[in-house]
């Protein structure tokens, strides 16, 4: 590391240091500006409690205690509300502009909190997002470029020895995964309003599979080889996990708490869209800078190679224009947001009532939304993968990947490759495919009979626990938060449905495969360290037979560390069904001396 | 029967896989290096960070049981071949019913003075790996003796570690017993590139002794004196086989063995790099210590074993390697000086790490042998053409079904054609480009 990085490396610690402390450095005041409710008669109910709470044009300096006492005075002027409501509603007054809903209060404490702030950050929302953002890019940056300086070529050196990146021992690795499915679940009967059923039914589900891969097939026996680390822990890496597991539990669901971080985000929004920020512009924003960044370092370090350049880029566009930039541009001209390239049943709420009024109301540019999300999942997604593989999307169009393959990169070798993780793999991928279906089947029941129940489940209730569980648990906190503990596909490879969608396409009906080079391996190991779907691609290697598996994502790094040119990604259409059969190692048989057959 | 496999590298494990699929015989793999197999071409990558020693091993450690195959940690020091027992270094006995001695290289020594002190070692065995570990901390110096593919891979790994390296290599340019003079010299600058000392035409004469022990310089045949912490002699290896010596066993440099790798002691068998055909294949030579025909005396002798004779064929020569970034593949006949009866069409990239050489017989223009440096190319098309004996013009109007490098990457094929053009004053036009399509219908017919 030359001085340039380690300043770069500095200012980036500095600028992570301001953002996470701008979150206490502003005190709060709750006053007719601040307090952001749609009706006035909800106005007037919160002035009166939080009159009596003495809350009201009190300065209160500390964001715990002001969410704190806020959440009272907004349920108490809620209790009054229904108390008043019960003796009976003034003449021509909508019930809800009236009542005080749950569901709004949500929304009304994050809204009040980013309002009623007052201090340095709120008045200095630019000078904030350049000592935040636009420092860490900044010395992210500087701590990037010079490595377009170094003499091209695959440059893994020390990664097994760097904190940050070699992983956990696999004890501690199982410690996270406890810890994260019983704070899942605890926190799911709070968030179903201590509905029981879903959660109980998850746990159901997590048992059985565990008892399906640990017991039924005897696979108890098992090695920490090829998996998490057997002996040393990457103190930097777990820190840095614990930081995105509680940014992403913040943003999800506590997001009252980082207004600040929301404030910093509205010079942006505003630019965009002409609104202030929300919590998903802030985390849009942050996303793409990561996206745009850490792809520059990805270009830098796979610089010799195309493929990787070509990939990385377009991710880099795909993120930047179709995720970020352009839905906000429609907001600007009044059209419904949308992401074009964000295909059902990943995009889990496409086909919710909501989604779907919405689009209808907005006329044509809307019908072609519908039309282009529906034609793109049901046809564009075999067709395409059919002659490219799942990698025309997993690793050059999806923004999951684009983080994955950007910022996740130096943590691609963390992902478990034992047979065992392949397991649980297949079971939950899968499993999550078909409560992704079966979901939105219950919703689309709703949607066109009106009926909310269907046969024995009420299609909002699995639909709210699929948004908790796998929208935002599975692919926000564990998605990401675990790229540091097991590596950055952990999503992609276990949880996300449409994955599982284009796999089952990739597995059994596509052009793709990875090539093997005939005898030339020595079963080096680099491919399958590498690999960040945890496929074992040294076993094919080794045995000379082409890779076909409904996981890889085509990222083509096994093929950019193989130190001796063993593999190559690329599609044909002359043997689709028999792609796995041929073993291409020089082999011997009995009789004959059997070459490359 | 019990089989008993001494050894287990790639040969002694593949013998040991081979043997589980043909048969239910009783399978006992020792080793006295490590418990479990791991590559042994990984070694760099444990100390560079790359990966770690779990991630070396081709198969998880429940395999072993799995496929019933027992694995014995133990150093076996004495055969005795009438009795069909071995004795172990802790006087512990075991009989076997047939034997497969898969025991290995181990590092060249040429007598140098001082070549048995501490901090010397070669790269070749864990216990290797483990010194050169051991000795890194605050190591500031290190030379490396011998310019081969290990002495590269030595100082890459140095290297990583920012620890300046010196290349003693005996030859006046790298591995030039080996390489074409061109891809030599493009060996020679990229590791003068990279910073490390190279110094050509140069062999050790002496390593010096710092009083405890410990290597702690060396002069070179220029009479130069280096000071280092750590003397790393990758001079080539040789088969691993003294402590057989002076037995029944015949050995010449390794354990003779017949075509069904038969020793001359009746139910013992020799595999890998400790073993020497007696006769070997034309174009081939008797002692190869490469990864591939370990694997493939391990699958022949599988079936020799199991009562199937099968002769061994290692098939068209081949070989890779990687040379810091620049990787290196070779098919059939590249000699390191072109003989008389050959022609070479030599293409090689402004930038001066890319090259495609293509060899072929200058009166009936058959093709013999390719080689490519940082371009990758596919062994069972090249394969075809060579057993095949193609015309080189066939081969260049179709080069570029040769061609395995990953998508997008630039094709040169067409270059290497009008190389031969000029040469030749032909005509010739490159009409196949580089895809799967057209490989898959030209192995098939």
């Amino acid at each position: 590391m030359n001085i340039i990085q380690k300043i770069g490396l500095s200012l980036f610690v500095v600028a992570l240091a301001i953002f996470t402390l701008s979150l206490g450095l502003d005190s709060y005041e709750l006053n007719q500006e601040s307090l952001q409710v749609k009706t006035e008669y909800h106005k007037e109910a919160v002035i009166d409690a939080a009159k009596k709470m003495g809350l009201w044009e009190t300065s209160i300096g500390n964001n715990f205690e002001y969410v704190g006492q806020l959440k009272e005075v907004f349920k108490s002027a809620k209790l009054s509300q229904d108390q008043i409501a019960s003796d009976g509603i003034p003449n021509g007054v909508g019930e809800w502009d009236f009542k005080i809903g749950d569901w709004e209060i949500k929304d009304y404490v994050v809204n009040t909190v980013k309002a009623s702030s007052v201090g340095i950050v709120s008045q200095n929302k630019g000078l904030f997002w350049w000592l935040t953002v636009g420092l860490a890019m900044f010395g992210g940056l500087l701590y990037i470029l010079p490595k377009f300086n170094l003499i091209p070529g695959i440059k893994n050196n020390h990664i097994y020895h760097n904190s940050m990146t070699r992983g956990l021992k696999v004890n501690i690795r199982s410690v996270f995964l406890i810890l994260t499915i019983i704070g899942t679940l605890i926190y799911g009967v709070a968030y179903m309003n201590m509905n029981f059923v879903w959660p109980a039914i998850t746990l159901a589900i997590i048992g059985l599979i565990i008892y399906l891969v640990l017991f039924k097939n005897d696979e108890k026996e098992y090695s920490e080889t090829k998996s998490a680390s057997p002996n040393v822990t990457g103190w930097l890496g777990m820190i840095s996990g614990i930081y995105l597991i509680i940014f992403y539990i913040l943003l999800y669901w506590k997001a009252e708490y980082i207004t600040s971080w929301i404030l910093i985000a509205d010079p942006v929004s505003e630019r965009l869209s002409g609104n202030p920020a929300s919590k998903w512009f802030l985390y849009g924003m942050l996303y793409t800078v990561i996206v745009l960044v850490m792809g520059i370092r990805m270009i830098a370090k796979y610089r010799h190679n195309q493929y990787q350049i070509i990939r990385t880029c377009s991710v880099m566009f795909f993120q930047t224009c179709f995720a970020f930039i352009l839905p906000e541009i429609m907001i600007k001209f009044n059209q419904p947001y949308f992401d074009f390239k964000n295909i059902w049943p990943l995009n889990y709420t496409f086909f919710f009532d909501y989604n779907i009024k919405s689009l209808i109301a907005n006329g044509n540019l809307g019908i072609f939304m519908l039309v282009w999300g529906i034609v793109l999942a049901l046809i564009g997604v075999p067709v395409f993968t059919y002659f490219f593989g799942k990698r025309w999307y997993c690793s050059w169009v999806c923004g999951c990947g684009g983080l994955a393959e950007t910022m996740g990169d130096p943590y691609r070798q963390l992902s478990d490759k034992s047979v065992r993780a392949w397991k649980y793999e297949r079971y939950i991928i899968h499993g999550v495919l078909v409560f992704a279906v079966g979901m939105t089947i219950t919703v689309l029941y709703t949607y066109f009979s009106g009926s909310s129940q269907v046969l024995f489940v009420n299609s909002n209730t699995v639909r709210q626990w699929y948004g908790f569980l796998i929208g935002s648990a599975f692919a926000g906190v564990v998605g990401t938060g675990f790229y540091p503990l097991m590596g950055n596909r952990t999503w992609c490879r276990f949880g996300c449905p449409l994955a599982a969608y284009l796999g089952l396409v990739q597995r059994f009906k596509s052009r793709f495969r990875i090539t093997v080079n005939g005898s030339q391996c020595i079963s080096c190991g680099n491919c399958s360290t590498y690999c960040e779907m945890g496929i074992d691609v040294r076993h094919y290697a080794q045995r000379g037979q082409d890779v076909v598996r409904s996981s890889c994502v085509g990222c083509g790094v096994c093929a950019a560390v193989c130190p001796r040119g063993v593999l190559r990604l690329e599609n044909a259409s002359e043997d689709v069904n028999t792609r796995t059969e041929q073993l291409r190692t020089i082999h011997i048989s009995e009789g004959e001396v059997k070459l490359l057959s | 029967m019990e089989i008993v496999i001494i050894g287990n590298g790639i040969s002694g494990i593949s013998a040991a896989r081979n043997i589980r699929k043909l048969s239910d015989h009783s399978i006992t793999v020792i080793s006295a290096e490590t418990d479990h197999f791991f590559s042994r071409t990984a070694l760099m990558y444990i100390y560079m960070g790359h990966m770690r020693f779990e991630d070396t091993k081709p198969y998880e450690d429940w395999f072993w049981k799995k496929n019933r195959i027992s694995l014995k940690r133990g150093l076996v020091t004495d055969i005795n071949f009438s009795s069909k027992q071995l004795k172990f270094n802790d006087g512990e006995q075991m009989n076997y019913d047939k034997l497969i001695l898969a025991t290995g290289s181990a590092s060249n020594k040429f007598g140098w003075p001082g070549q048995d002190l501490e901090k010397v070692y070669g790269l070749y065995t864990y216990q290797d790996l483990e010194a050169i570990e051991k000795f890194s901390p605050g190591l500031k110096k290190a030379v490396i003796v011998g310019g081969g593919l290990i002495g590269i891979e030595m100082a890459e790994m140095f290297h990583s570690r920012h620890i300046p390296v010196t290349i003693l290599v005996r030859e006046p340019s790298y591995w030039n017993n080996v390489l074409p003079k061109e891809e030599s010299a493009m060996i020679n600058r990229h590791i003068i590139e990279h910073g490390i000392d190279l110094q050509l035409g140069t062999e050790l004469k002496e390593i010096h002794d710092d009083g405890n022990g410990n290597a702690n310089a060396v002069t070179t045949s220029k009479g130069e004196k280096i000071d280092c912490g750590y003397v790393g002699l990758t001079a080539g290896v040789h088969p691993n086989v003294a402590f057989l010596k002076n037995g029944a066993l015949e050995i010449n440099r390794g354990i003779v063995v017949n075509e069904n790798l038969e020793t001359n002691q009746s139910d013992v068998y020799a595999i890998g790099d400790c073993a020497e055909l007696s006769d070997p294949k034309p174009g081939r030579r008797g002692v190869e210590a490469i990864w591939y025909t370990g694997r493939m005396m391990g699958e022949t002798v599988a079936y020799n074993v199991c009562g199937k004779k099968v002769g061994y064929n290692p098939g068209i020569w081949f070989n890779s390697a990687k040379f810091l970034d620049i990787e290196y593949q070779v098919y059939g006949e590249v000699p390191a000086r072109i003989p008389d009866y050959m022609n070479t069409v030599y293409w090689e990239h402004d930038d001066g790490k890319k090259s495609i050489r293509i060899n072929y017989h200058k009166e009936n223009l058959q093709v013999l042998g390719f080689n490519v440096m940082g371009v990758r190319y596919r062994h069972e098309v090249c394969e075809k053409w060579l057993a095949e004996k193609t015309s080189i013009e066939t081969v260049l109007q179709h080069l570029g079904i040769a061609n395995f490098d990953p998508e997008f990457y630039k094709e040169y094929d067409s270059e290497v054609v009008n190389i031969y053009n000029k040469q030749t004053g032909k005509k010739l036009k490159l009409k196949q480009k580089r895809g799967l399509s057209a490989v898959l219908n030209f192995l098939k017919n």
